[in-house]
């Protein structure tokens, strides 16, 4: 955590800020607006996948406050997306509620069932949570099958075009920019809630659960908060989700998808806000290069090798980041910015 | 009467193929204190094996076994040599989330040396039926058992008498203790997983044998979490006695209730609703050891 020399802080608000030099802001803006541009340069499909990206990282925080920051590990994200996205689906389908009403409805569903799962990670940790976290997206998603009468079960469930006031967000661009704010939005709060009292109770209780409660920090109360804060990310990605595609089907919240969530966190760097969207960034760009590469290789060796290699390739990464970068891709970009910083010198003071 | 003896039978045989998977896992779990996501890949990998080694190569019955084990002691060292080594002493994501990845690439291996698809080698194994009443046990519920009893027997011995079994309790019990008495900790993991492998593989064949090799197996492994659950998880013998109790359970309640319920699919949920409650009321299970927890 430094800045170039002759950077001074004088008061504690300056050395706590996020943004703590003009360069610091000048970044931030060039990338808002190179952000904010994309619509008019790119193409729609590139505009698909980064609104999907936008999505992901919306929900990617919410598990990197759970398990990044509270460490209890979740492998049940994608259910907790489906109960977001069905309620704001059934609210807006059924019940004709407007899309603005429904979206924060939806969070708050999810982080409701979050409450309830959360709950024998009171007296369970480590793998037994994980097993129960699993065992809460099957869950979820056999309830949804078995409400067949409200969600429509294995048939889906169709989602009118989303309106805001009197624009329909039915266009690529309108819905890009839409979850780009959420995105941005998301990003701000995941990062000012680890910088309040609960943020800092939340990282106690991940390095040191019995150590933190003898301090006086409710782990009752912290462990709820953390599973409730989380699943409300992402039952607001979930919720962006169905409305984006305009349909709901339990096919959109796959296992699998709970599973690369934490991996997106493992790619990235767990516990650090911007390692959450370079994994959901790395892993979305591998899956890309997957659906290129895969029919070149299934035309040059095997027909299933493109299979193969869909499943196998997340795995892969995983695997090289767990041996060789366990601090994953954040901990790379901090070298490269110190790099710049101390330019032409080669070492910083330890501080 | 004779449905419910036809459910109870049927899970039976379900329950033997959880206890094959969950007896790997425990193995694992008591000598590295390593959750196997992948256990269940294991089975479905043996499947394949056994097809390949039995059908296109046409090996006697004795050499497909015998080729299948070396396989699966190369499969077991590779695994924790490569993989699992590198993250002693890294939290239990990381490891988790390692052998999650080593079930997608062991699927995507098994996608590309099989193409993913059902591959059936009825009638090379030697089947064996048994008759209670008038309901006819399945072939594969029979080799299961028999299998389980065997590997449980000998694993109960070979934990409790031999020295290297020793070790291995030891070493899940304290690594650091073990390492200041002498006991290499790298020989326990790597004998752990080839264990494990080796249980996988030759369940895996034998089930093979009677409902062909196919990718499904894979999915049971992640039920058969909850038989090592409700069986304690460091409790051998508590693995086949939770997979047959689960295994009737689920054939059972699936069976009375999936009529009742308008989506139906209750087996397929089934042993997760006992994982929640076995986690909130008993999450040492029904024979595990409680431990307690010192700061």
């Amino acid at each position: 955590m430094g800045l170039r020399t002759g950077t001074f802080q004088e008061n504690y608000a300056q050395d706590m800020a996020i943004f703590r030099s003009s360069l610091h802001w000048e970044m931030l803006l060039a990338l808002l607006i190179l952000l904010f541009i994309c619509p008019l340069i790119f193409s729609d499909r590139i505009l698909t996948i980064m609104t999907m990206m936008g999505i992901v990282v919306v929900s990617v925080h919410g598990l990197n406050i759970l398990t990044g920051y509270c460490g209890q590990i979740s492998i049940g994200h994608a259910g907790f997306m489906a109960v977001g996205g069905y309620t704001s689906a059934i609210l807006c389908a059924k019940l004709g509620f407007p899309f603005w009403v429904a979206l924060p409805c939806g969070g708050l569903a999810a982080g409701i069932a979050g409450l309830i799962f959360g709950l024998p990670s009171l007296k369970i940790k480590g793998f037994y949570l994980i097993m129960a976290t699993i065992a809460a997206q099957f869950i979820i998603m056999w309830i949804i099958i078995q409400l067949r009468s409200i969600t429509g079960g294995t048939d889906g469930l169709s989602v009118p075009t989303p309106m805001l006031g009197s624009i329909a967000l039915s266009s690529k661009t309108n819905y890009f920019y839409l979850v780009m704010i959420f995105a941005c939005l998301a990003t701000i709060t995941a990062h000012n809630i680890v910088r309040t009292r609960a943020g800092r109770a939340f990282i106690a209780i991940r390095d040191n659960d019995l150590a933190a409660e003898v301090m006086g920090v409710s782990l009752w109360s912290y462990k709820l908060q953390a599973f409730f804060i989380g699943c409300v990310y992402a039952g607001v990605a979930g919720s962006l989700l169905v409305h984006y595609i305009r349909f709901a089907s339990t096919d959109q919240f796959p296992f699998m998808d709970s599973v690369w969530y934490l991996g997106m966190l493992i790619v990235g760097g767990m516990g650090s806000t911007t390692g959450a969207i370079f994994g959901v960034v790395a892993l979305k760009l591998l899956d890309e290069l997957v659906t290129i590469v895969g029919p070149i290789l299934a035309a040059a060796v095997a027909p299933q090798t493109a299979a193969s290699l869909a499943l196998m390739s997340h795995g892969l990464v995983i695997i090289i980041f767990l041996i060789f970068e366990p601090r994953g891709l954040h901990h790379r970009w901090e070298i490269i910015k110190a790099y710049f910083r101390l330019w032409p010198f080669s070492h910083e003071v330890s501080d | 009467m004779t449905f419910f003896l036809q459910l109870v039978v049927t899970g039976f045989a379900q329950g033997m193929v959880y206890a094959l998977i969950a007896i790997g896992f425990v193995i694992i779990l008591k000598c590295s204190d390593v959750f196997n996501i992948a256990q269940g890949h294991f089975v479905m990998i043996g499947g394949y094996l056994g097809y390949t080694f039995l059908v296109p190569l046409g090996l006697p019955i004795w050499a497909a076994f015998l080729l299948a084990i070396a396989v699966a002691i190369v499969m077991g060292l590779l695994i924790e040599r490569l993989m699992l080594r590198p993250l002693v002493g890294q939290p239990v994501l990381a490891v988790v989330m390692m052998t999650i990845a080593l079930a997608t690439v062991l699927a995507g291996l098994a996608t590309l040396l099989w193409g993913a698809e059902y591959k059936a080698y009825h009638g090379l194994l030697p089947s064996i039926t048994a008759k209670v009443g008038s309901i006819s046990i399945p072939s594969e519920s029979v080799i299961g058992l028999i299998m389980s009893v065997i590997c449980v027997v000998i694993l109960m011995l070979f934990f409790r008498y031999t020295k290297i079994g020793l070790a291995m309790r030891a070493t899940a019990e304290d690594l650091q203790v073990v390492q200041s008495v002498g006991i290499k900790a790298t020989t326990v993991y790597a004998v752990s997983w080839i264990i494990a492998c080796v249980v996988g593989i030759i369940g895996g064949i034998l089930l093979g044998g009677v409902s062909g090799a196919n990718m499904e197996l894979a999915d049971i492994g992640l039920k058969a979490f909850a038989v090592v659950l409700l069986g304690g998880l460091d409790s051998i013998g508590g693995a086949i006695v939770a997979g047959i109790i689960l295994g009737m359970l689920e054939n059972v309640a699936a069976g009375y209730l999936d009529p009742l319920l308008p989506g139906g699919g209750l087996a397929q949920v089934f042993p997760f609703i006992v994982m929640i409650i076995v986690l909130i009321f008993k999450p040492n299970g029904l024979f595990g050891m409680s431990r307690i927890e010192r700061v």
